[in-house]
C-alpha cells in the first residue's frame, strides 16, 4: 500500500465487463515527503476521487478485491482518499 | 517480512469500508543499524504501533487478510505485525522507541 497523487483520468469504452462502472485514473506513486517512486501507473476507482487527491492504493490480487466485483482482471486499485498523510523521516527513523 | 520505523501516519475519511476501524501508517524500511533504505510505504496497524516505533512489516495481501480481517477476501496488501523490542546485529544493538 502506498501514497499516490491523482494526476490524471482514462476513458475506456471498450473493457471487460467487470469493468463497466468503475473508473480509471493515472497516478504518481510517491513517498510521504512526495519523492515519485517509479513511473505513473493506471488505477481503478471506486471511491471518485479526482485529480489533485492523493490516494492511497494497493496492487496485485488485493486489487481487485476493492471493488464490487472482485473477481476482476485488475492490479492496481484506490483504497482512500487521504485527508492529511505526514512522516519525518529524519527525526525517526 | 521488513524491519521499518513507523515515521508517520494517513488519515483518510473517503475510504474502503474494510480500512474502517484500522490506523494507517508511514512505515520507513531501515536496515539493521537504523538507518533509512529506499522510500517509504503504507501499512495498516495490527499492534497498536505508534510514530517513533520499530516495527515489522508484511507487504503480502494474503498475511495481511488473515491478520486484519480473518482471511475473508479484502482489499488490504500490507501489513504491521509487531512491534520490535530489539535487534542485535553483530556488535550492534538497535532498540525501539526512542533510538
Amino acid at each position: 500500500m502506498q501514497l499516490a497523487k491523482v494526476i490524471g483520468t482514462v476513458v475506456a469504452d471498450r473493457k471487460d465487463p467487470s469493468l463497466e462502472g468503475i473508473r480509471l485514473l493515472v497516478i504518481q506513486p510517491h513517498d510521504h515527503e512526495g519523492r515519485p517512486d517509479g513511473p505513473p501507473v493506471i488505477a481503478t476507482d471506486p471511491l471518485q476521487a479526482g485529480p489533485g487527491d492523493t490516494v492511497e492504493w494497493v496492487t496485485g490480487r488485493e486489487a481487485a478485491m476493492g471493488l464490487p466485483r472482485t473477481f476482476a482482471p485488475v492490479d492496481v486499485c484506490v483504497v482512500a482518499i487521504v485527508d492529511h498523510a505526514w512522516g519525518d523521516t529524519r527525526r525517526y527513523a | 517480512m521488513i524491519l521499518c520505523r513507523v515515521v508517520g501516519n494517513a488519515i483518510a475519511t473517503v475510504k474502503h469500508p474494510d480500512f474502517e476501524r484500522f490506523a494507517v501508517m508511514v512505515c520507513q524500511p531501515v536496515d539493521p543499524a537504523g538507518r533509512p533504505i529506499g522510500l517509504s510505504f503504507l501499512s495498516v496497524d495490527s499492534v497498536q504501533a505508534g510514530v517513533g516505533d520499530l516495527v515489522l512489516c508484511a507487504r503480502e495481501g494474503n498475511t495481511a487478510r488473515q491478520i486484519l480481517v480473518g482471511g475473508r477476501e479484502s482489499p488490504h496488501h500490507s501489513v504491521i505485525l509487531a512491534v520490535v523490542d530489539e535487534v542485535r546485529f553483530g556488535d550492534s544493538v538497535l532498540a525501539g522507541p526512542g533510538t
